[in-house]
């Protein structure tokens, strides 16, 4: 059985679908970050779902992109936590709720 | 060398303003002001008179100093030109100014907005100056409003004198509507000529509009062509700018309230020069007023009525300042009436001579108010000729003049006028030039009355200054930042201030033989020429022209007659000139002038004794109240206009319109922002799983926009 682009599609939806709900209903920084890096990764999914069936290599360049802008968002991302937690003593979001440290 | 007369004026009062009100040393403020004046003044004589001169010459001398606006085909140009019109202008206005800039260093002297009043009153000179000069009518309204500001500065000058603002407002005001009407003949002459130059000036491909308009065909005497937007219009519309700033009904209402100014400023501007700016308008655009006959009849009819209307105000008016301001508008309205039969020549003679005698006059009550320690009220005088002998010999002239006793100046022009009313070939009905004739004679006798009387009360019958007076005085003095004296005694003026009195007395005197017509002059033999008529013929000698082409066309001869062709030549102009024309003056018409001579003074001598008999005994007579409260004019205006406009402003515009609808729109804003913003407001709460929901929302929106529009398309 030669696997269809539809599958690919279907396997990233659910990931995607997956961060998503996890962004929403995670407490914990760490968890909700987690949940983003899936979203990203389920959209390269179908980017490299549709290079590979449509023959066209700027699927994949688009790929990299988001992973050398996803590596530096973690870096950031990361940074904004430990900054956060030293100040609150706590990875719960809902405590970070007065827009300033 | 044309441009430094204007800028002169305009040195002095930058030098005033910026270094004199450091100074505050009132002789170096007097010697600015006066030889800034000064120059301009020999520089103005030097022009006129020299052997190229302006009043000698064809040609007005030019002095383009550049290009102003130069829109298409619009094009001004901030040129000065000086022909006999304006040099004679210029002329009288240098004159009669400097010698008033010397009056008032002695009428201001210790007050304490010296270095303010003699600014102001130099740059009044400039924008009067700029008026006359002017080469164009743009620039013409620029010296126009320069007036208008400075005569508002002027009257509004004692900022601490509860009636002054609210006249220097009164007179802006009353300004404004005339110029409405000076602006839109300005805009429709350049409509129909394309030009807004008086002159021709073909190296700089500028054509003169009025020229232009000389050898359009001219208008029919029809009420219809006032609305027609062709030359009567013009004429119509530029007659209303000159009733504002000559003070003509229905706006005169201005110039009596615009005694409430410094007495130099009512002599300078609201008598001898300003106020003549509508006359000086009226002739410079002879060309277009000779084509437009029911502007002429319109001009005629209020200057006449103006004339009569202000005589029988003055004659009970008990303000020494108030008698000659309606006695201005009176003698303006002679003026008028002159333009108004084409005796444009007549009308200017009457503007100099006026500028002698009335300048005169007014200083004259100046220096009287001064030596009364600021007592305007003729009831309080009396008997003043043994304090103040130079002003009283030297009014004595002025109010001569005035009258129309021979000799005097004031007798020449106003008796020109006269005749040259009487004999105007009217397209009129027959016999209204003679009506006009008779209110200008009526007005005379009036003149002379109420002159007499003011001569009466102030100089001679018996002295009021002591008694009742005496208490009345406390509330006066002071007012104008002047000690009160202890002495209520009068006191003769200083030198600075008599000195202007006599030159005006002696030019008063003799100012009018420059302009004696033939028919008089003749009488003592020779060949004696009337020279001011000779001087300005050329001015207004292309109208005549026209007038006489106009009159193959429309069938009237209604101009007055042209100057007397004499065999001699002209004192000034072109001697090809003097050859005698098919117009050579009839023994009978010079005899028929003389006989009217005799009648005007006959009127001047009866009117004299009349106000001598009725106010020697009796000076406190009382008046007509409807005279003395001028007809209820002012309060007219207050209920029909005034009092309309401030009810519609108060109730419509600022409770309705503003209130309701310009604060009420902005309000309405303002609490809508305010309620979006606090519904907003609920989006900020800070949690960071909030605005990832909002931005999941969001992207489900557009998802589903276009999962929707897919879906339709994949339906078609």
């Amino acid at each position: 059985m030669v696997p269809q682009l539809s599958w690919y599609l279907a396997l990233s939806a659910v990931l995607f679908t997956i961060g998503v709900v996890g962004v929403m209903v995670k407490r914990n920084v760490i968890a909700m970050f987690m949940c983003i890096e899936l979203m990203l990764n389920a959209v390269n999914l179908t980017f490299v779902a549709f290079s590979s069936f449509f023959r066209d290599l700027s699927g994949q360049l688009f790929v990299f992109i988001v992973m050398t802008v996803a590596a530096a968002e973690a870096a950031v991302g990361l940074g904004i936590i430990i900054a956060v937690f030293r100040n609150r003593e706590s990875l719960d979001v809902d405590d970070a709720s007065s827009l300033k440290l | 060398m044309l441009r430094y007369i204007i800028f002169a004026p305009l040195l002095g009062a930058v030098i005033n303003w910026f270094i004199g009100r450091r100074l505050r040393n009132e002789r170096f403020i007097g010697i600015v002001a006066c030889a800034s004046v000064g120059i301009s003044t020999i520089l103005a004589f030097y022009l006129a008179f020299n052997s190229s001169g302006a009043l000698g010459s064809q040609q007005p001398i030019m002095d383009h100093l550049w290009t102003w606006i130069q829109v298409g085909k619009f094009r001004a140009d901030f040129a000065l030109a000086m022909d006999r019109l304006s040099g004679i202008y210029a002329l009288f206005v240098t004159f009669v100014g400097f010698l008033i800039h010397v009056f008032a260093t002695g009428y201001m002297h210790g007050d304490r907005g010296y270095y303010r009043f003699f600014a102001y009153l130099n740059l009044f000179m400039f924008a009067m100056l700029t008026l006359v000069l002017a080469d164009n009518f743009l620039l013409m309204f620029v010296g126009w409003e320069g007036v208008g500001l400075c005569s508002y500065l002027l009257i509004g000058y004692y900022i601490d004198k509860q009636e002054a603002a609210p006249a220097a407002k009164k007179a802006f005001i009353a300004n404004r509507v005339g110029d409405w009407g000076f602006v839109l003949g300005l805009m429709l002459v350049f409509f129909m000529t394309g030009s807004i130059s008086f002159f021709d000036k073909p190296s700089l491909g500028v054509s003169s509009a009025l020229t232009a308009i000389g050898s359009m065909t001219p208008d029919l005497f029809t009420w219809h062509a006032i609305f027609a937007g062709g030359i009567t219009s013009v004429a119509v519309l530029l007659f209303i700018g000159a009733t504002g700033k000559s003070a003509q009904i229905p706006l005169f209402v201005w110039l009596p309230d615009a005694m409430a100014g410094p007495t130099p400023v009512s002599a300078l501007i609201h008598a001898a020069t300003m106020v003549t700016a509508g006359v000086y308008m009226v002739v410079r655009c002879n060309a277009i007023f000779t084509h437009a006959p029911t502007a002429m009849f319109i001009v005629a009819i209020i200057g006449a009525a103006t004339a009569l209307f202000a005589a029988t105000i003055g004659i009970a008016q008990n303000d020494i300042k108030k008698v000659l301001a309606y006695s201005t508008i009176s003698q303006l309205g002679y003026m008028f009436l002159a333009c108004g039969v084409g005796a444009f020549v007549a009308a200017i003679f009457h503007v100099m001579t006026h500028a002698f005698f009335k300048a005169q006059l007014f200083l004259g009550s100046g220096s009287v108010i001064h030596g009364m320690h600021h007592e305007q009220d003729m009831r309080r005088m009396g008997g003043l000729r043994k304090y103040m002998p130079i002003t009283w010999i030297t009014m004595c002239a002025g109010w001569l003049a005035i009258c129309g006793v021979p000799i005097f100046a004031g007798f020449f022009s106003k008796d020109e006028i006269l005749w040259k009313t009487w004999s105007a070939n009217s397209f009129l009905p027959a016999g209204f030039n003679k009506a006009l004739w008779f209110v200008g004679a009526v007005t005379a006798l009036l003149t002379a009355i109420y002159m007499t009387r003011l001569m009466v009360m102030t100089f001679w019958s018996g002295e009021r200054f002591h008694g009742a007076g005496a208490e009345l005085d406390h509330d006066d003095h002071g007012k104008h930042g002047h000690e009160p004296v202890a002495s209520h005694q009068p006191h003769e003026s200083p030198l600075s201030m008599t000195i202007p009195l006599i030159v005006l007395a002696i030019l008063s005197t003799i100012g009018g033989l420059v302009g004696v017509p033939y028919a008089l002059s003749s009488l003592a033999g020779g060949h004696p020429a009337n020279y001011f008529e000779r001087t300005l013929e050329p001015v207004v000698a292309h109208s005549n022209e026209a007038s006489t082409t106009g009159e193959a066309t429309s069938g009237v001869h209604w101009l007055s007659p042209p100057p007397q062709q004499v065999d001699s030549k002209p004192a000034f102009g072109p001697a090809h000139e003097s050859a005698g024309t098919e117009h050579a003056t009839t023994a009978g018409e010079l005899n028929r002038e003389r006989l009217f001579t005799l009648i005007s003074v006959t009127i001047a001598l009866a009117g004299i004794v009349i106000g001598w008999l009725m106010f020697q005994r009796k000076p406190l007579r009382q008046m007509p109240r409807l005279l003395e409260n001028k007809y209820y004019v002012d309060e007219a205006y207050d209920a029909a206009i005034i009092n309309p406009i401030h009810v519609v402003s108060r109730e419509g515009l600022w409770k309705i319109f503003d209130v309701g609808v310009i604060d009420g729109f902005l309000h309405t804003l303002g609490r809508t922002i305010v309620d979006l913003g606090q519904t907003f407001r609920y989006m900020q709460l800070g949690m960071v799983r909030g605005y990832a929901a909002i931005i999941l929302a969001g992207a489900l929106i557009i998802i589903g926009y276009f999962a929707y529009h897919g879906a339709q398309m994949l339906m078609k």
